[in-house]
Order: structure tokens, then C-alpha cells, then sequence
């Protein structure tokens, strides 16, 4: 397993979401206003929406396309009618965020 | 009255577990001792659910229909986990291992199983080798998510619904995902070739890679485990886990072997009996008139008729009409009926390739015969209800294909819907079973899906059985409490809430959930998303330059100030006060446009120049050479004022509608409200601006004063707006209409449009209190609205002084030399 460094933490304002853009693969990192961190893929299953742009409350995400709304700890989308959101382990450490990413698969499944 | 009958029934799936409920209702335990086999060690589970298990939008234990206990309740003796291995025909008892059932009655519901073609390598001591499985079973589904952790490339044989399916429900766990199809093109067998290549498009979009016109003719292993296919024409293709979809074959074997007459599956005639009259046959090993069924709907209709017959009522089998729906999030597949044109047939189709969409229906003699619907399936619903009831089609195919834009419910005459007719075609839940749960009690929307299940499938019947609903409720529809509220996140309505966040100073929308919201077990921690918008809104509204402005509690437009667009970019809309524009204006504009390469272009709606297109990033560059405040296309607030030229032109011109219309705008430009403002004025009663189908509009009449109407609207609904007063000057016409706004903004829920708002209160008494002063608060008005007026800033000024660093960063690049890897992880 290896974590990468994804620069300050203040990157992501409290209560929303960014785009970290890793050489070619895209992963959304969102700050809630409790301070979790949690990280899902890019792009919304539905129609590709960006959902570092939807709005954050609780531990969820809605996408700001279309409104479908994702846990953003399971991934798994409210009442079930889009596919889950794959997420990824977000840390921070000394001011600065971490994810990890566990296989080179999960890698390329950043490339949606 | 004699013993009662032993019936056995073989099969614990979705055919014979539904017939079995069906009997049940029919006070069949009355007549039988019920005893079932079962395979699988589970109670009944619905199969159709699986592509969604796989793709983790379901869970397990939500598949399930009828638990183990459901059976004890209903004494019915389940062998779970047996299989049945002979059936001894002459002493009518069923075997299953150790187990013995003796029957006077047989029902044979095996269903069917995953087609293997003959592939070298596929099988290995009898088994599939490591690595390789079916789509079929539960236990199918857990094993193949299992080795979806581990593997990187997955290839599914069998580019037909299930394969597709499966396919997408591993996109999800991030593999690379091929399907290899025997022929030319996908679904074939629902599919003409044209609808099968625009699919190909849509499915490889999502991420799948489509082989086509490839047959399979070997597995290669490694270590004992798939690690590649070989086809037919010396390629090949390296994966780690496979998924063989080629077809399915009627579980007919034990038929057989007893001597019941099998051709492809189990043959029955139209009272579902075999070539024994003790044995029936129903789902999918079941052949009726030459034809094999693989979808649910079919055995919707057997398991009634059976059930139906053997509790002596008179019914039929005369087959099924079949449609199906692809359950491929992200792309919309309906099918019904024939494939193919037959001479003398009209074709009516449509087709967008770049889209995706293609359309096309088979008409014959003036009913529906076939249909496919792919890239929008909004037409299918009435489709589907002309398909199995064969009504005559509207002579206007168009309507068909295109269901008009305005209702979510297309055409469908629910009144005219027979009782037996099916509503949701996933459970095979009909018109008469809604209505009936109604009458009895169930009057929420959840509480009917829950109980008759219908709409719980894919979910794409919802609006027929809302509408089903309130018809049958005749008013009694119960509500959930929330539709009272402000906003869903915080229990109360909107002058509760305004008295409490008055009273309590709340000045932002965390303050509000910290305060009003937690505590009143509303789900999951404090903030709702769905209740920031609002709240921002009417926080703003209520404390004006006090507001603490939490930038997460805006929606994305409203955070970069431009509106997002269907592929994540956003448009630019400035402000062009009163529509009336110059040379050097436009000449900026086009060199904007070209400089940012620009991707279209447009004059709106709403008298304004619309670039479309722009990346987020470059935002604020766009803004800052453009040179022009924000026209606030994207929010929740004033908008335009659209104008017509009025006196100043116009021969017939009897007030400066151009002038008022700039004076409006310029005053009222931005302001934060519960809807969009869209006002207009007209320089005389031929109403060139259209100012009485606006929120507010004012209109020139002889003698220089104007009329002021509110309420106007014509978008999704259309009003004439209600004259508010009549006015002497444009100062005058100003305060009214900001003393208007005002009263509006703190009054109306959030998103409440004028003309709702204007209704809910009635044009009376909003004379009475914004032109009489019957409740003495004009003065009060009108110092509020000039407060927020003055308060006003161009949000575009953020673009060269963002509130936060990453404010218009689209993705923020991680350099390369920051991706090194940093040993340990989380602790
Ligand atoms: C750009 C424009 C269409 C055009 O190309 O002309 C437009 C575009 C959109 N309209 Fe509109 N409307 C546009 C004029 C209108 C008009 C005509 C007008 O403004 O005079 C109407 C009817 C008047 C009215 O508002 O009632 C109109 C009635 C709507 C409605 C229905 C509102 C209603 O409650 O009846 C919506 C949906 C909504 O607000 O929920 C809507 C929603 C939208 C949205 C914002 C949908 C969305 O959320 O993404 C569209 C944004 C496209 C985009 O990304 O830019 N648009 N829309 C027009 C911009 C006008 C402007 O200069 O600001
Ligand atoms: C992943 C997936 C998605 C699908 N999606 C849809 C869809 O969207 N729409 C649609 O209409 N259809 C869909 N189908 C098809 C639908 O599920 C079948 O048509 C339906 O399940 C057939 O019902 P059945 O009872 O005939 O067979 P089954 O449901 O397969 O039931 C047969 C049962 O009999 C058991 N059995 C077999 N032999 C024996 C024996 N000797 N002893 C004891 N038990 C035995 C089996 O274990 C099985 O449990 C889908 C199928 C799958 C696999
Ligand atoms: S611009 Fe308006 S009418 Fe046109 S598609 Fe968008 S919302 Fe619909
Ligand atoms: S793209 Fe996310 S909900 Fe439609």
C-alpha cells in the first residue's frame, strides 16, 4: 500500500470538494465541515458529472448535474438507483493530504 | 371432504416461488399441503436484481422477496439447499438425496441454467476452471465480486442483456472491462444491426471495450487460473477473471429422464400441463406454442393461470407479449415486441448517433408490433401500455417517439388501464393490486411500494403509481411532514424558522443546523445538502451585510458564479442592461469569444449574449477582458429586465420603456431571491417585451403611467400577471416594484416562483398590503430593499480576487515528483 501526497490541506475548503488531478487520473477529496476527509473517483456514474463541484452535508455528496446523491464513505448511491462511487483512503498528516491508493488497478480506474 | 392433495413444487425460484404466493392467495392451502425444492440455500430472492448486486447499487439482503420465515408462516415446507434428482412418475414421488415427497400434483419450475459453448480449457474436473463464472445465481454474483478485488482485466463472452449487465457492474470495481461478441453486433437477439452499433457507442463511452464478430474458442491458464482467451481468428486477450453470458438453456433434464415430452424445454400446453396431466411446467424450462421464455413477465402470467386453475377458476396460457428494459446505468435500452420489419409494416425511427439515441417502432395495421427505444427510453412507458394492451397508435407517430416535454408522465390514460393490466414490469404487479393496497390503508408512496412492491425494481414505473395513487386515495394522499417545512434538513416551516433564527442571531447555515436542525433525528449528522441552498438564501435575505457567508452552503453556480453545463463546463452570461447594447460592447464580446476559443455563441431568451462552453478555470480571464458585471444567469435572483425600444423609436411608443427597463435592472441587478426575477417593460399596451407573462412587468399606457403587473410567467407554466396598481411616474414604478420584491423575498418559500407566490396570497391582499399599507410595513419595505440594493457587489469582481485559492481550480495538479510514495499510510 502506498499514499500520495496531495499538497495542504487547505487546498480543500471546509464543507467542499476538489479535483486532484494525479498525472492523468482524477480523484474528488472532500473536507466536510466536521473535519472528515473522504475521497471517491472523479466523475459521477450517471452522466459524468464533477463531483468535487456538488454540494457536501452529512457524509454525503450530491452531484450537481442531475442531484443523485452518494455516501461518500461506502461510495453507495441513496436509494440505490446509480452505481457506487469507488473511494479511496484519505488522511492528513502534518498539515498536508494523503490518499492511498491500494492496487494498480484502482489507478486506472481513476481514468474515467 | 377428503384429504387434501400433496403438491410438489420443484423450483424455489421466480417462477415457482411466485406461483406458489399466487396459490396461497387463493386460499390453495385450503385444497393442498404445499412442499417445495429448492437448489439454492436461500428463500426466494429476485433474480432480476443481481446485475445490480454485482454492481453494488444493491445489496444482498435487499434481493431478497421471501425469507425463510415467510414459508413457516405460510405452511409451506421448503427443502432449501435440496435438489430434486428423479421424479418416479408411476409412484408420483419426487427424490431429492435422502428425501422422498410423494405428490398427486407437479409443478416443474427448475428455470434455467448459464449455456457453456464448447470452449478448450473452460471446464475443469467437471467444474468451470478457476477464475471463470456464470452470471446466474446469488452465489454466482458473490463469487465473481470477490475475484473483482484482485483482478485488473475482466472479459465477459456474450454481448447480449445479461453480458452487458455484468459488464457494467464491473466498471464499478475499476477493472478493465471487455465483451467479446460472437457476431456483428450487440443484443441481437432484441436489436437490428443500426440500434446495435449505436449501443456499442454508448457502452464503450462508459469505459466497456466491445469486441465484435470474435468467437471464443479457448481459455488459457496460469497457475490453474483464466489468464487469457484465444479466439477463433489467432487473437487473444489477457484477463483475470471471466464471466461466460452466452445464453441460457431450460433446466429440462429431470423431465426428460422421467419421459415427459421435452422438444427445447419442458412442453406445455395452454392450461401449463406436461404430457402427464399430475405435472405442470411454468418459467423458464417451460416451452408453450414453440416458445421459450428468459424474462419475468412471462411467468407473471403462468404462475396466475396455474394458480387460477388449480383452484378451480377458469383461466388460459395463451402466451406473452415480451419487453425488456436494459439495467445499464447510463444508458437507456427499452425493447418490445419484434425485431424486424415484416412486408407491408410501417417503420417510423429516429436516429442521433452522436447522441447515442436511436429510435425506431414497427407499426402494423395501426398497432405497435416492435419497438426499441435507446438513448431515451421517455416514450416507453405509453409505448409499453399501447404494446400489451394492442390499442390503436395516435395517427401522429412523433407524439410516440417524442412524448411532449411538459409532462414527466407521458400520455398515459391510466383511467383506461384494465385492473389486470401490469404496471411495474419488474414485479409483475398489476393496476388492481395498487389500487386495491390503496383502498386498504396504504396512502404514502413508500408504504404502497413496500407492500406490493411495486416499483422496486429499476424504478422507471414510479410516476404511473404516483399517479395511481392519487387517484385512488381521492385526496388522501398522506404526505410526508417535511412538504411543510422550509427546507427538508430543518423541521420547521418558514415563519417558524425566521422567528428562530431572528430570535437566536443565526447568521449562517452551519449556526442553523448546529442550532435547529441536530437533535431532531434527522438523519445523519447536522448539514443536509439539500437544505444549504435555501437556508444561504434566506440568510442572506433576513441579515443582508451581517450574513456570514459559508461558501459550501452555495450550489456550484453559485459558488464560481457562472451556470455548470451537461459536460462540467460553464456559461458566461453579462449583464446587458435593458437589452440595449453598442458597437464596441459587441466587438469586445467577439473578441472574447474568439481569443477563448468560445464553443457557441448565443443570443438567449432573455435579451442577453450567452458564451457557452468555457472551462472553470478560465473563468475569471473570460470576465476580467470581457469587462462587464455578471448578468446572474445562474442564481436564484434578479435576472433581466427585458425591454422593447419604446418612445424612443417606436411610433406607437407612449413611455420610455427603455429607460425604465435600464433603471429597473440596474437597481434590482443580483438581488438574492426564493426564485429567478425575470421582470420586462413595454412601452405600450402591444406588449413587445411580453411584460404581463413576467414575474413583474410594467407597461406604458396613454398619459404616461404605467400599469405594474406580478405574477406573469411563461415558462413551464403559463400566467398573465395580475395588475398590482397603476403609477404616475418611474420613480413611483421603481418603489412599488422593489416594495414588491421585498414582500416576496420574505414570504415566499424557497424556490415558490411569482406566480405561485401572487396565488398562494391572492393579488387582493397584496394590495391591500403593499399599495394601501394595511399592515403599516411599506416604509419598512422599502428602507429593507434599499439596504440590500446597496449592499450589491459584482460577484465577477472575485474572478481577480478569489475568496479562496482554489476557488475556480477545475483540477488541481499534483506534480509528478509529489506522487512519491510515502511509506506507512493511515495509522
Ligand atoms: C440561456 C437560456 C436559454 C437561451 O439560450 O435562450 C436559458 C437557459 C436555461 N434555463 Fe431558462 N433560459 C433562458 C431563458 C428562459 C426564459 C425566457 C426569459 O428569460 O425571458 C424562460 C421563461 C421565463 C421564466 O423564467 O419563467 C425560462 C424558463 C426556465 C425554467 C422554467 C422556470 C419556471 O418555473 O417556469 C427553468 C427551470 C428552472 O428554473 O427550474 C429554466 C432553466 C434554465 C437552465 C438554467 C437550466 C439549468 O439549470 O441548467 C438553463 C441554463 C442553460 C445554461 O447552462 O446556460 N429556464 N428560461 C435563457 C437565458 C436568459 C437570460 O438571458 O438570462
Ligand atoms: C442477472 C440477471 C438479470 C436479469 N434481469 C432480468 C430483467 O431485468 N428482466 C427480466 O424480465 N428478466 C431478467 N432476468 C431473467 C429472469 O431472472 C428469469 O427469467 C427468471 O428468474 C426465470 O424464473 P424461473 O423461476 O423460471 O427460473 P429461476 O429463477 O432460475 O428459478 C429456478 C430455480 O430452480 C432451482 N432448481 C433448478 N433445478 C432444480 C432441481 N433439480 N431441484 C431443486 N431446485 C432446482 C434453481 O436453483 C433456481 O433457484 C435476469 C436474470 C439474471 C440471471
Ligand atoms: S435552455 Fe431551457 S428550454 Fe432549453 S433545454 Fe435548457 S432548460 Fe430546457
Ligand atoms: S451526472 Fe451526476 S447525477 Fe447526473
Amino acid at each position: 500500500m502506498s499514499a500520495r501526497g496531495l499538497g495542504p490541506i487547505e487546498l480543500v475548503p471546509p464543507g467542499e470538494g476538489r479535483t486532484f488531478d494525479l498525472g492523468g487520473m482524477a480523484i474528488a477529496v472532500f473536507r466536510t465541515r466536521d473535519g472528515e476527509l473522504y475521497a471517491t473517483q472523479a466523475r459521477c456514474p450517471h452522466k459524468q458529472g464533477p463531483l468535487a463541484d456538488g454540494l457536501v452535508g452529512g457524509r454525503s455528496v450530491t452531484c450537481p448535474l442531475h442531484a443523485r446523491r452518494f455516501d461518500l464513505a461506502t461510495g453507495q448511491a441513496h436509494g440505490g438507483e446509480c452505481d457506487a462511487l469507488r473511494t479511496y483512503p484519505v488522511f492528513e498528516r502534518d498539515g498536508q493530504l494523503f490518499v492511498e491508493l491500494r492496487t494498480e488497478s484502482q489507478v486506472q480506474a481513476c481514468r474515467v | 371432504m377428503s384429504r387434501k392433495q400433496r403438491l410438489v413444487v420443484i423450483g424455489n425460484g421466480m417462477a415457482g416461488a411466485r406461483f406458489v404466493e399466487e396459490l396461497v392467495a387463493r386460499g390453495g392451502r385450503e385444497r393442498f399441503e404445499i412442499a417445495m425444492f429448492g437448489d439454492e440455500p436461500y428463500g426466494n430472492y429476485n433474480r432480476i436484481l443481481l446485475s445490480g448486486v454485482l454492481a453494488g447499487t444493491h445489496q444482498a439482503k435487499d434481493v431478497f422477496l421471501n425469507p425463510l420465515a415467510w414459508y413457516d408462516a405460510h405452511g409451506v415446507t421448503l427443502h432449501a439447499g435440496h435438489r430434486v434428482t428423479a421424479i418416479d412418475r408411476a409412484l408420483r414421488v419426487v427424490h431429492a438425496g435422502e428425501v422422498a415427497a410423494p405428490y398427486d400434483l407437479l409443478v416443474i419450475a427448475t428455470g434455467s441454467s448459464a449455456f457453456l459453448p464448447p470452449i478448450d480449457g473452460l471446464m475443469k474436473d467437471g467444474a468451470l476452471v478457476d477464475g471463470a463464472f456464470v452470471f446466474r445465481t446469488l452465489d454466482d454474483c458473490s463469487a465473481i465480486r470477490k475475484r473483482a478485488e484482485t483482478a485488473r482485466r475482466a472479459a465477459v463472452i456474450g454481448g447480449g442483456l445479461l453480458g452487458l449487465e455484468a459488464a457494467r457492474g464491473l466498471l464499478g470495481f475499476g477493472l478493465q472491462v471487455h465483451v467479446v461478441h460472437r457476431v456483428s453486433h450487440l443484443m441481437e437477439v432484441q436489436l437490428d444491426p443500426d440500434a446495435g452499433h449505436t449501443l456499442s457507442r454508448s457502452v464503450e463511452k462508459l469505459g466497456v471495450k466491445v469486441h465484435l464478430d470474435k468467437e471464443t474458442v479457448g481459455v488459457r491458464t496460469q497457475d490453474g487460473a483464466v489468464s487469457a482467451v484465444l479466439f477463433k481468428d489467432g487473437g487473444e486477450l489477457a484477463c483475470e477473471l471471466l464471466v461466460v453470458s452466452a445464453g441460457i438453456r431450460p433446466n429440462a433434464e429431470l423431465a426428460r429422464a422421467c419421459g415427459l415430452e421435452v422438444a427445447r424445454g419442458i412442453v406445455v400446453d395452454d392450461a401449463l400441463q406436461t404430457s402427464d396431466p399430475h405435472v405442470f411446467s411454468i418459467g423458464e424450462c417451460a416451452e408453450h406454442r414453440g416458445q421459450l421464455y428468459g424474462l419475468v413477465a412471462p411467468l407473471w402470467d403462468q404462475g396466475r393461470v396455474l394458480a387460477d386453475r388449480l383452484t378451480e377458476r377458469e383461466a388460459a396460457y395463451v402466451g406473452s407479449r415480451v419487453s425488456t428494459k436494459l439495467k445499464v446505468a447510463g444508458v437507456e435500452l427499452a425493447v418490445m415486441g419484434e425485431r424486424d420489419a415484416q412486408p407491408g409494416d410501417e417503420v417510423v425511427s429516429y436516429a442521433e448517433p452522436s447522441r447515442g439515441i436511436y429510435k425506431k417502432l414497427l407499426v402494423r395495421g395501426g398497432k405497435l408490433a416492435g419497438a426499441i427505444l435507446l438513448g431515451d427510453a421517455s416514450a416507453a412507458p405509453a409505448l409499453l401500455q399501447a404494446f400489451d394492451r394492442g390499442a390503436e397508435l395516435p395517427e401522429t407517430r412523433a407524439e410516440l417517439l417524442f412524448p411532449s416535454a411538459s409532462s414527466s408522465c407521458p400520455a398515459l390514460d391510466l383511467d383506461a388501464l384494465p385492473e389486470d393490466a401490469q404496471v411495474c414490469n419488474c414485479n409483475g404487479v398489476t393496476k388492481g393490486a395498487i389500487v386495491s393496497a390503496v383502498k386498504s390503508g396504504k396512502r404514502s408512496m413508500k408504504v404502497l411500494c413496500d407492500a406490493t412492491r411495486a416499483g422496486t425494481g429499476c424504478g422507471s414505473c414510479k410516476p404511473q403509481i404516483e399517479a395511481l395513487l392519487a387517484a385512488a386515495a381521492e385526496g388522501a394522499v398522506t404526505e410526508d411532514p417535511s412538504v411543510h417545512w422550509y427546507v427538508p434538513g430543518v423541521p420547521l416551516p418558514k415563519p417558524d424558522l425566521v422567528r428562530e433564527i431572528r430570535a437566536r442571531g443565526l447568521k449562517s447555515v452551519s449556526a442553523v443546523f448546529r442550532e435547529l436542525a441536530a437533535g431532531r433525528g434527522l438523519a445523519s449528522g447536522n448539514d443536509d445538502p439539500a437544505s444549504k441552498t435555501g437556508l444561504a438564501s434566506l440568510l442572506k435575505t433576513l441579515w443582508g451585510k451581517e450574513y456570514v457567508d459559508e461558501r459550501d452552503a452555495r450550489f456550484i453556480n453559485d459558488r464560481v458564479h457562472a451556470n455548470i453545463q451537461r459536460d462540467g463546463t460553464f456559461s458566461v452570461i453579462p449583464r446587458i442592461y435593458g437589452g440595449v447594447t453598442t458597437p464596441a460592447q459587441l466587438r469586445k464580446i467577439a473578441d472574447v469569444a474568439d481569443k477563448y476559443e468560445v464553443p457557441m455563441v448565443k443570443i438567449t431568451g432573455g435579451q442577453r449574449i450567452d458564451l457557452l462552453g468555457i472551462p472553470k478555470a478560465r473563468l475569471p480571464d473570460v470576465w476580467r477582458d470581457l469587462g462587464m458585471p455578471s448578468g446572474h444567469a445562474y442564481a436564484k435572483a434578479f435576472r433581466t429586465c427585458k425591454t422593447c425600444v419604446g418612445t424612443e423609436f417606436c411610433r406607437y411608443g407612449v413611455g420610455d420603456s427603455t429607460a425604465l427597463g435600464i433603471a429597473i435592472e440596474r437597481r434590482f441587478q443580483g438581488l438574492e431571491s426564493p426564485g429567478k426575477l425575470k421582470l420586462a417593460t413595454a412601452g405600450c399596451p402591444r406588449n413587445c417585451s411580453e411584460a404581463t407573462t413576467k414575474d413583474v412587468g410594467a407597461v406604458a399606457i396613454e398619459g404616461g403611467r404605467w400599469e405594474i403587473y406580478v405574477g406573469g410567467a411563461a415558462g413551464s407554466r403559463v400566467r398573465k400577471g395580475d395588475v398590482l396598481c397603476t403609477v404616475d411616474t418611474q420613480q413611483d414604478a421603481l418603489t412599488i416594484i422593489g416594495r414588491f420584491l421585498q414582500y416576496y423575498r420574505e414570504h415566499a418559500k424557497f424556490g415558490e416562483r411569482t406566480w405561485a407566490f401572487v396565488e398562494r396570497l391572492g393579488i387582493d391582499r397584496l394590495k391591500s398590503v403593499l399599495f394601501d399599507d394595511s399592515e403599516g410595513i411599506c416604509a419598512r419595505l422599502d428602507g429593507d430593499i434599499q439596504a440590500a440594493v446597496d449592499a450589491y457587489v459584482d460577484p465577477w469582481s472575485e474572478g481577480q480576487a478569489p475568496v479562496h485559492q482554489t476557488q475556480f481550480a477545475e483540477r488541481i495538479d499534483v506534480p509528478v515528483s509529489a506522487l512519491k510514495r510515502v511509506a506507512g499510510g493511515r495509522r
